[in-house]
């Protein structure tokens, strides 16, 4: 048996990681009473509050208890996927967690940042965020990334200061670059000014 | 690539393909010495684009003489024709022969990894402000126009003239924030670039001409970059009238062309006059009005006034929030030279870490076929906004080719029978969501799916706004509002929810082409069924919410209480009552095909 049809057949062991992100969290919502709540979820095996969930000590409490508690699911109840996505996939990566096995529950940008004067509503709300990512996690199956090769070349839409000056650099990198400009020169708006400030030097 | 245009990009992060569209010059830059013989029998005389209209070109012109390349064109829309008969003068004179009437615009084929967008800003057209009369007066002109009359390589060598009559102007008004800086008329932004033009106009005017008197009507004087309060200062050493107001109204003089600004009196005690030989209006910078093509072509989104948005206001300010994407310059926001520079270095450096990884991993998140259980309908091949779906002919299962993928899911919300997985974003994973939310009080919340590209991220940006709106809602995040299959819907009213909102991009602006085009059909569906069984429609909402409209996102979010307010517990019950009835028929249905199915496979 691999490793990977080990995790996806072993029982879920969930570690649910709960931040305060200093006050922006913890100011609203109440993440002791969440912290609590959680640890009755179902196949949940631990639940750890943290200060700062994506500074090295927060990081590195999700790696110790994914390998204390055998955990093969985490659910990380911080901030935005869009954010910090990226941080806890590499996080349980680093003790051996495929990446998809971590789920996150947004209680800052969905939650105590939009709910600031309703502390009761917004610690249930935190709780039914929770309860979803927990309820996803327990199903979340490995996934293997493909791996792509790279074109090194770049295409730059716009030939003035902005474009020229990131086609000269891209170059300079040792790239092959395409510089595309819809005028019949390139120039753009600067090539119209006569001097330019704060030097008074001139444009073109 | 000069004279080219961006027509169509496919592919993804590391590799693009880009097709992009040499327009005919009619004239062979190669080959062509920029002599100019050809102009000198052009009989076709034009405006002058880049002298604003203040001199003449030929139909066959070079836009200005340090142009790159530096080669002629033809401008067809003012040539008189490409049949050589009805003139073709300039062919006759060319001793290289490099003109060819016959050109053809070139389709050239790219492929490359990364993408900078740097497609810049248009100037704003001050003509709406009628009261400061800037199609009415010659001499009141744009800062764009003030350019070409300083510049020694202007229409009139740097001699600065008054439009109007040829003479030289001494009293000079300046008036900023045309354009920008309100809500009525042109944009409520800042410009941000024109408060230190002008101020080194009014120190080109007092090098230039000593006797000249500006005076530069204001709301702020924004002076914030390195050196620009001492820039600033030097203009008010040198006598320049800095003047806290903006005129309300110009009035010309027919007999001189002199002109009157007409400004409210800063204490509001009446109003006072200045009197002018020219007016500059300090216009301002506009998104390129052609940029929602480039927005289109590279699956974009803009920001409320316009502009490009970025992954992340602040972290990721040149960054796309497609994978490989990246902006500069004033595609993204109004800036100078300067910062224009710097953008630009950071978007090739973010570009330079991309091409030089040379190998990268892209996300997992692809659909998988269960070709046992397909029943060959096709349905995925048709709603692929990819075509990564390939046909094996009706009554067979189709084919998903994994790299063309990009994880929309659209095909797995399609799937009558079910066979198609999207991986991370299961049926039984967004379904177990569902339950979740529902399982305590589901009569008093919202269901509420979102996009991760739009909607999803216009609730982050509302979060980052701290614009306050109601707890109800519970957001479950899909990669595209196409992922969402009916049966979750239905699912959500079953287990007791009060409302769902379905939200995602707006209608023809969906991060995966047009998935989205699905989800409407599939609400508007949902919506004609629920009316047939007796539940409101009222309570299943669709909306489109970028990833710029936190205020839009808010607003929902307070509209859907309302709404949610007005759904009483018997009302839900009843949904109950006949959703878990028509799930149940469906159910028996169900098994009772199985059962014959596994009978006919018995015998």
């Amino acid at each position: 048996m691999d490793e990977i049809t080990k995790i996806t057949t072993d029982a879920p062991r969930i570690g649910v990681f709960v931040c305060d992100c200093g006050l922006n969290i913890a100011g609203t919502v109440d993440t002791a009473a969440v912290t609590e709540w959680a640890k009755d979820l179902p196949d949940v095996t631990c639940v750890v509050r943290n200060k700062y969930t994506c500074a090295d000590p927060g990081q590195n409490e999700i790696r110790k208890a994914i390998v204390e508690h055998k955990l093969n699911r985490v659910v990380v109840a911080s901030c935005s996927p869009r954010m910090h996505e990226p941080t806890f996939r590499g996080c349980v990566m680093d003790v051996g967690l495929n990446p998809y096995l971590m789920e996150m529950a947004n209680l800052r940008e969905h939650c105590s940042w939009v709910h600031a004067g309703e502390k009761d509503a917004a610690t249930e709300k935190a709780k039914d965020l929770v309860r979803s990512a927990v309820a996803r996690a327990r199903l979340l199956t490995p996934q293997e990334e493909l791996k792509v090769s790279v074109t090194k070349a770049a295409l730059v839409i716009g030939g003035g200061v902005t474009g020229i000056q990131t086609a000269l650099d891209l170059a300079d990198s040792g790239h092959q670059v395409y510089l595309v400009e819809k005028e019949a020169t390139i120039g753009g708006i600067m090539a119209g000014l006569d001097k330019t400030y704060p030097t008074m030097d001139c444009s073109i | 690539m000069a004279y080219s245009e961006v027509v169509n990009v496919s592919g993804f992060v590391g590799n693009f393909k880009v097709t992009v569209k040499k327009k005919a010059r009619y004239v062979d830059e190669k080959e062509c010495t920029a002599c100019g013989e050809c102009v000198e029998v052009c009989p076709v005389t034009r405006p002058d684009e880049y002298q604003t209209g203040f001199s003449t070109r030929k139909a066959i012109n070079i836009p200005f003489p340090q142009a790159v390349p530096a080669s002629y064109l033809i401008n067809m829309d003012d040539c008189l024709g490409t049949n050589p008969i009805a003139c073709g003068k300039c062919a006759d004179v060319c001793e290289k022969k490099c003109i060819d009437f016959d050109m053809q615009d070139e389709l050239v084929e790219l492929e490359v990894g990364a993408v900078v967008v740097a497609t810049g800003m248009d100037v704003y057209d001050p003509s709406e402000i009628d009261e400061y009369g800037y199609a009415r007066f010659p001499n009141v002109i744009t800062s764009m126009e003030f350019e070409r009359l300083i510049c020694a390589g202007g229409p009139t060598e740097g001699h600065f003239v008054r439009p109007g009559d040829g003479t030289r102007p001494k009293r000079i008004g300046f008036i900023q924030c045309v354009g920008s800086r309100s809500a009525k008329r042109g944009n409520p932004y800042c410009s941000n670039i024109c408060c230190m033009n002008t101020v080194k106009d009014t120190l080109l005017l007092v090098d230039h001409y000593p006797d000249t008197q500006c005076s530069v009507f204001y709301m702020d004087i924004r002076a914030f970059g390195k050196s620009f309060e001492d820039f600033y200062m030097r203009s008010k050493e040198e006598g320049v009238r800095y003047i806290r107001n903006i005129p309300g109204e110009i009035e010309e003089d027919p007999a001189t062309g002199n002109l009157r600004v007409v400004v409210e009196k800063t204490d509001g005690q009446g109003i006072e006059f200045h009197d002018f030989d020219m007016i500059v209006l300090a216009t301002g910078v506009i998104p390129r009005q052609d940029s929602p093509i480039i927005r289109k072509l590279l699956t974009l989104s803009k920001t409320s006034d316009g502009f490009l948005m970025e992954a992340h206001p602040r972290l990721k300010p040149v960054d796309a929030p497609t994978r490989g994407v990246f902006m500069a310059g004033c595609a993204e926001s109004p800036k100078d030279i300067k910062d224009s520079v710097a953008q630009a270095g950071a978007a090739a450096s973010h570009a330079n870490i991309l091409l030089n990884a040379g190998e990268i991993a892209i996300e997992a998140i692809t659909s998988t076929i269960d070709i046992a259980s397909c029943n060959g309908c096709e349905l995925c091949v048709d709603v692929c906004p990819y075509h990564a779906i390939q046909s094996n002919g009706k009554k067979n299962a189709p084919t998903i080719i994994t790299a063309a993928c990009a994880g929309c899911g659209n095909c797995g919300a399609a799937c009558p029978t079910g066979s198609i997985e999207m991986k991370h974003f299961t049926d039984i994973q967004i379904e177990a969501q569902v339950d979740a939310i529902c399982e305590e009080n589901a009569g008093e919340k919202v269901v509420a799916f979102a996009c991760n590209w739009c909607s999803y991220a216009g609730g982050d940006f509302a979060g980052i706004s701290r614009l306050q709106y109601p707890t109800d809602a519970r957001l479950i995040r899909t990669m595209c509002s196409a992922r969402i299959d009916e049966e979750f819907i239905w699912r959500a009213f079953r287990k007791g929810a009060a409302m769902v909102l379905v939200s995602g991009c707006h209608y023809a602006d969906c991060h995966y082409i047009s998935a989205n085009r699905q989800t409407v059909q599939r609400v508007n569906r949902i919506w004609d069924k629920m009316d047939r069984l007796g539940i409101r429609a009222e309570r299943l909402q669709l909306e489109g919410i970028s990833a710029a409209e936190g205020q839009k996102f808010a607003k929902v979010m307070r509209d859907i209480k309302d709404m949610r307010e007005k759904v009483t517990k018997e009302e839900i019950d009843e949904t109950v009552r006949i959703l878990s009835e028509e799930h149940d028929k469906k159910m028996k249905k169900k098994a009772a095909k199985e059962a014959k199915k596994a009978a006919g496979a018995a015998a």
